[in-house]
């Protein structure tokens, strides 16, 4: 009887727990295209690129159209949002259900190439959508690992530019932006007073936080990966550039601490609404369009430099942004798949998709088009070309972004709560974020 | 959950995500990994079982007690008693997400409303504080966690208490037992049953609860209340090192089965010793 009872209490035990530990898998991903009646359909998993999803349905659906009336193949169309994206990616990789073609952001290229899910772009199927040479060799830099063929190619390229507002910089008797991050520093203590903020920044978004506190790394000419795709997050460089950028609220008091906690863009809109006179971003225009700034209220310039003017190695100011389109290995459409990505590659559609999202185009010849040549996109384009280097192309890309980001985010929240953050602090940050990489 | 734990064995990194099945053998490795306190995983998976123990003993024992305490008071019947228990079952009737982003803006550091009363309005701190970012996550988690599940606790007790006959305590009256003998004596043993089950529910939901703290805090929560749910979810999802979340899985699962049989069999053997 008391065997029943303890064996009963057992099972009990065993049903409760399974049933609440929750250790449930993760979403499955849309069914994969299919030829109907003699016309092929494939399906295109969209990022969000524009103000809403709905606004990437009606920037994208009349060019699927185009595409349709020139080829037709039929492309079912889905937006997914950043925050989603990745795991519908990763969902579709294990089950093998996915989309033909997908965009991904470009700093996840090294890492989707390592999951063997994509279809690697060698030189003939480079060929089938008119060559290699065709893309700008910024853009094709990260698109996966070095010495492998890439798995995905540039679709729009975007750059980081400082933003800044006129009628602040004027009141406060500044005659242009800095050029320095000790110029950046000084104005932003003279723009610093009675609410309002010199800079303005993300400082919980892993993402935003990587991209600067890479930029910065790089000006103390350290990579976070060695040649051989070992993490180097340790390394004096490396703990100087985060250090350095999180000081600009820690020691320097140009950043409202408030920005701790910001990861939802509410930095474009301080710097939108007067509350902060300098802001880091990439293309930032239609953001701040959509938040009531008009263009003439804000002036554009490279990010600072450590000294000097900004250029290659120890004065990049920018890391390679943009999107990447990808198409699925297992697609059983990849003539229509490939078809399709020469199509939103040519030189027509990046004019139209690139004006549409406020991106440059990353193909040579679209980007000599004058409709480029306003005063926001010359400066992110002569970023792009000059001054901007492509995140670490390692595999262990993602896993960086996700313990560097957190930890960047934790010494934030150090700094705004008023706790100096020592190089001491930076290391120790850094270096439990390296072990959890090599674990 | 099989899956997760044939997962667990293996070395699933991202290198064979497309092949999951194919990815090699690990053995043990994983769990190596995860219980090795001395290396950055394991202690950080350690730090992050301590302040789930605790934030889960802390979110139990104070929405027990505030369950249990409000269904005792609105026990006899006085007036409006009805719209008072349909007030106080709200936060347990609103969906989850919507309810704890509506905290998230409350904790908002230079807009949200309870920096506004408590600093703007009523001076009791000397600048705003942040709800969100550093050791006051860790409040502002357990007040959100609270909120959420003590109507569970005040709906269950409430039920319970409608079971207890009114002449037990008409009887402990006559033999002069106050308002406290009563609720010591008669009340909370009668209760026993009832609560058994709910300290155990609540025990699994908020040792477990991932939707709070993921969206209190999003992706990446501040050490303090780096509640292990959300911890795993990092360790596999972001990181894509899927193995070894899927061995924080197993043992949390092992430890979740553990607590759970041991809870059974004694609150189980003092039923019965009663």
């Amino acid at each position: 009887m008391r065997l029943h009872r303890t064996f009963a209490l057992a099972a009990a035990a065993i049903a409760t727990a399974v049933a609440m530990a929750g250790c449930g898998g993760g979403s499955t991903g849309t069914t994969s295209s299919s030829g109907s009646s003699g016309s092929t359909t494939i399906t295109y998993w969209a990022s969000d690129q524009g103000s809403s999803i709905a606004d990437d349905y009606t920037v994208l659906s009349p060019e699927l159209a185009k595409f349709q009336k020139q080829t037709g193949i039929k492309v079912k169309l889905e937006v997914i949002g950043w925050a989603d994206l990745l795991n519908r990616i990763l969902a579709a990789t294990t089950s093998g259900q996915g989309p033909d073609v997908v965009n991904i952001g470009n700093t996840w290229s090294a890492s989707l190439q390592a999951t063997g899910a994509l279809l690697p772009w060698t030189g003939q199927n480079f060929s089938s959508i008119g060559g290699e040479s065709r893309f700008v060799s910024s853009a094709l830099g990260s698109t996966g690992a070095g010495g492998k063929p890439p798995t995905a190619v540039p679709l729009y390229s975007l750059a980081y530019a400082l933003y800044y507002n006129k009628a602040l910089f004027r009141q406060a008797g500044i005659a242009g932006p800095p050029a320095t991050w000790a110029e950046l520093a000084a104005d932003g203590k003279k723009l610093t007073h009675g609410g309002v903020y010199g800079l303005a920044i993300e400082g919980a978004s892993i993402p935003e936080n990587i991209h600067h506190a890479f930029v910065f790394a790089k000006q103390h000419g350290c990579d976070f990966f060695d040649s051989s795709g070992h993490p180097t997050f340790t390394m004096p460089g490396c703990v100087q550039g985060v250090q350095q950028f999180v000081n600009l609220m820690g020691a320097d008091k140009i950043v409202n601490p408030a920005d701790a906690q910001y990861d939802q863009n509410q930095s474009v809109s301080d710097f939108a609404s007067g509350k902060a006179a300098m802001l880091m971003w990439q293309a930032a225009g239609s953001n701040l369009k959509a938040h009531g700034m008009s263009p003439g209220q804000y002036g554009i310039a490279p990010v600072p430099v450590q000294s000097g003017a900004p250029g290659q190695g120890t004065s990049v100011d920018s890391m390679v942004a943009g999107i990447n389109i990808a198409i699925f290995k297992n697609s059983r459409n990849l003539a229509a798949a490939e078809k399709f990505v020469k199509f939103m590659t040519s030189d027509g559609e990046q004019m139209v998709l690139s004006s549409k999202y406020g991106s440059i185009p990353p193909i040579s010849s679209a980007l000599q088009s004058p409709q480029f040549a306003t005063p926001e996109l010359s400066v992110l384009r002569n970023v792009l070309s000059t001054s901007a280097a492509p995140l670490p192309q390692v595999p262990g890309e993602s896993q960086f972004e996700q313990l560097v980001g957190t930890a960047i985010k934790n010494l934030f929240a150090d700094a705004a709560a008023g706790h100096p953050v020592s190089a001491q602090t930076v290391q120790q940050q850094l270096a439990s974020a390296q072990q959890q990489m090599s674990g | 959950m099989v899956v997760g734990v044939f997962i667990s064995f293996k070395a699933l990194t991202q290198l064979y995500l497309a092949q999951w099945r194919d990815a090699p053998w690990a053995g043990l490795a994983n769990y190596r990994i995860a219980v090795d306190f001395n290396a950055a995983v394991g202690q950080a998976l350690l730090h992050s079982f301590v302040v789930t123990c605790a934030f889960t003993a802390l979110a139990v024992g104070l929405s027990w007690l505030f369950g249990t305490a409000a269904a005792i008071l609105a026990q006899d019947r006085f007036r409006g008693r009805g719209v008072l228990r349909a007030v106080f079952l709200t936060p347990y009737a609103l969906p989850v997400y919507a309810s704890v982003i509506t905290w998230a803006f409350m904790f908002q550091y230079d807009n949200g409303l309870i920096n506004h009363v408590l600093h703007d309005e009523l001076g009791v701190t000397s600048r705003p504080t942040f709800w969100l970012l550093g050791d006051n996550s860790f409040i502002a988690l357990v007040t959100v966690s609270v909120w959420r599940n003590w109507p569970f606790a005040f709906l269950v007790v409430m039920a319970g208490l409608q079971a207890i006959p009114r002449e037990l305590y008409e009887a402990s009256a006559i033999d002069g037992a106050g308002v406290w003998q009563q609720i010591r004596r008669v009340t909370m043993p009668s209760l026993r049953p009832i609560n058994q089950v709910l300290v155990l529910v609540l025990f699994l939901w908020t040792f477990n609860d991932f939707t709070t703290p993921y969206v209190l805090f999003g992706n990446a929560s501040p050490q303090p209340a780096d509640v292990i749910s959300v911890h795993i979810y990092q360790a596999s999802f972001l990181t894509w090192n899927f193995g070894e979340g899927s061995a924080m899985s197993v043992l949390l699962l092992l430890f979740l089965l553990l607590v759970t049989g041991a809870y059974l069999i004694v609150t189980s053997r003092r039923r019965r010793h009663a």
